[in-house]
């Protein structure tokens, strides 16, 4: 079967101002609104219009993570996703495991393609796409604006520094999305109903021979310094002035 | 082994980018830190020549191969993992280059990765931005393993010229894979200044309307001698190229002046500009969030305010 295997991360809403707890043990997530990751929104639809198109059979959502994460894969099913596998594991789990995990998981499925988010807007790490490619050894394309599927080839326009950037792999092979590369779709409330009949298989970490092994000890969190507050000028001329008195006119 | 940094060079076949002199100074805060760059290329003498007179670097190693001509991570990687033996850190700057290649190199060293470097406590111990830069967190990671991260390129300035490295070839016995290759790539030519080094950038939101309306911004900069940047809004609306977006998910920088016109000041927005030294903004919205963060603020229309300030200026 033609598979798509899209890595669904649980983070915290991009809308939710971030308060870091006062004993710097962390950032306040109690209560506060999670989500799919928007980058992990853009991959499962990338790979919900490959197969409209008739480019995929079936598309793979999966997640390693708290059993709260059951949500997100929800969701994801609602979104289109035919079958959703949650890896269970409770901590911090570093893009390196969440890696090997995902390489399991290939191994498994064989998918032909492997779509992951540029980064998690969590922990801004922007790892787990190019360690999985490393450790499955086949291609990578960072940052996707466009993807186009070939006879057993892809070719993927990249965003980079200085503009935009085309490459060729050989399937299977794996990309990470950036902002352009697609509008995810709203759910339709029908959808969420359907999802629920949707198959959900949960799985340990450790039965996949993983282990949640953390590389990088948190230490400590701080906020982030504040600035100064500025000054307010009253038309053209007057920041002209401002300008010239910090000696940047 | 004493404290052995390996910097990945990031180049574009002829010239050092800037963000390797940026990384060098991130090295530099290791303390007894000996700092070697690896220039992969197919040819690397023009930018090993260059990367030598970085100051504080004590060797420069050549990586050449054909297939060094494009930096292609699946490419690069195993072979800056096969030097990185000799080394206990493994660094390259925070941009798409640096995002793509390190993580790469990470999971062949079967090490965890820091990203985004924004400061240097010990060999071991990093502070580095989550959360759209609203929290910062201090990560000490286990001098057993190879310690690889990523530099946020707008928290160091560049390292001065002058020096005088040595400069070695290194022979890099490895098999590469043939899966990936390069076919086009589009940058745009433009004579303005680099908007990641750029003293003063001019960057326009979602008010501008239109690719049209955003001229008026590419004419202040040019009297401002500026770059030119772009929220995200107006990147997605097409009224700017992508590699203009500054932010969270484009680029962070770290200009003099940053002049904010017509945009809000989202999370993700301002993340990109926190180490600007003065931000001004100008909006026609008194409570936006961009006053929050500005030096200077100026509450007003931009089609009125931008062709005045671009006459005062003269
Ligand atoms: C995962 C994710 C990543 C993101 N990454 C980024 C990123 O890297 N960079 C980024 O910028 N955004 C990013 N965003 C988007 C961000 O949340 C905001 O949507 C975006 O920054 C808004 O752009 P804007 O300020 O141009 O538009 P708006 O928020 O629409 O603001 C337009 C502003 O223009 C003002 N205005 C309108 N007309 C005039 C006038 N005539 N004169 C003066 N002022 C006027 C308005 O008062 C308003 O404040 C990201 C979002 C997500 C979810
Ligand atoms: N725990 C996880 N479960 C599933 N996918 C993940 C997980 N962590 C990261 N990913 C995927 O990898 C992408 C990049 O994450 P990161 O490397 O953490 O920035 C995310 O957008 C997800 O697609």
């Amino acid at each position: 079967m033609k598979r798509i295997l899209v890595g669904i991360k649980r983070v915290v809403d991009y809308n939710v101002r971030i308060r870091v707890r006062p004993d710097g043990s962390g950032v306040v997530t109690d209560g506060v609104k999670m989500s799919i990751n928007p980058f992990d929104e853009i991959a499962l639809e990338e790979a919900l219009r490959i197969k409209e198109r008739g480019g995929a059979e079936e598309v793979l959502i999966a997640t390693i993570g708290p059993a709260d994460c059951q949500a997100q894969l929800r969701t994801g099913l609602a979104m289109g996703a035919d079958r959703a596998l949650h890896v269970q594991a409770d901590g911090v789990i570093e893009p390196l495991v969440a890696a090997r995990a995902l390489l399991k998981l290939i191994e498994r499925e064989q998918p032909f393609l492997v779509i992951v988010g540029k980064q998690a807007i969590d922990d801004d790490n922007s790892q787990t796409g190019p360690m999985l490619a490393a450790l499955w050894n086949r291609p990578q394309v960072t940052f996707a604006s466009k993807v186009e599927l070939l006879d057993g080839k892809a070719r993927v326009t990249r965003e980079v520094d200085v503009g935009l950037e085309t490459l060729e792999v050989d399937l299977p092979a794996l990309v990470t999305t950036d902002l352009r590369l697609n509008e995810p779709r709203y759910v339709k409330l029908p959808d969420i109903m359907k999802a629920k009949k949707k198959p959900l298989e949960t799985l340990a970490l450790a039965s996949l021979g993983v282990e949640a092994r953390q590389g990088l000890k948190l230490v400590k969190f701080d906020p982030p310094a504040q600035r100064q507050k500025g000054v307010r000028v009253k038309d053209a001329a007057e920041l002209v002035d401002a300008l010239k008195k910090k000696g940047l006119l | 082994m004493g404290v052995k940094v390996l910097i990945v060079a990031e180049h574009d076949g002829s010239k050092l980018n800037a963000s390797t002199a940026k990384s060098v100074t991130c090295a530099r805060g290791i303390p007894d830190a000996q700092i070697t760059i690896a220039v992969c290329a197919r040819d690397a003498a023009a930018v090993a020549a260059e990367a030598a007179q970085l100051v504080g670097v004590h060797s420069v190693i050549k990586v050449e191969h054909a297939a060094n001509e494009h930096a292609l991570a699946a490419i690069l990687a195993p072979q800056i993992a096969a030097v990185a033996a000799d080394y206990t850190h493994v660094l390259g700057p925070s941009t798409t280059f640096g995002k793509d290649v390190m993580p790469r190199i990470a999971a062949l060293l079967d090490t965890a990765q820091i990203s985004d470097i924004m400061a240097v406590e010990s060999a071991t111990r990093f502070r580095r931005p989550i959360y759209a830069g609203n929290a910062i967190v201090t990560v000490e990671i286990d001098p057993a393993r190879k310690i690889v991260g990523t530099v946020r390129t707008a928290s160091f300035e560049a390292a001065a010229t002058g020096g005088s490295a040595s400069i070695e070839s290194a022979s890099v016995q490895v098999e590469l894979p043939t899966h990936t290759r390069f076919v086009s790539v589009s940058a745009a030519k433009s004579d303005r200044p680099d908007l990641q080094t750029a003293a003063r950038v001019v960057s326009g939101g979602r008010a501008l309307g239109s690719a049209e309306g955003f001229k008026i911004l590419y004419s202040l900069a040019d009297k401002l001698g500026a770059a030119v940047g772009a929220s995200r809004a107006a990147v997605d609306a097409g009224y700017a190229p992508n590699e203009l977006q500054v932010g969270q998910t484009g680029k962070i920088i770290a200009p003099e002046l940053y002049v904010a016109i017509g945009i809000s000041g989202a999370i993700q927005h301002l993340t990109g500009i926190k180490d600007a030294r003065t931000i001004v903004a100008i909006n026609k919205d008194a409570e936006a969030p961009i006053f929050e963060v500005a030096d200077i603020g100026l509450v007003g229309d931009l089609f009125q305010i931008v062709p005045e300030l671009e006459r005062l200026i003269g």
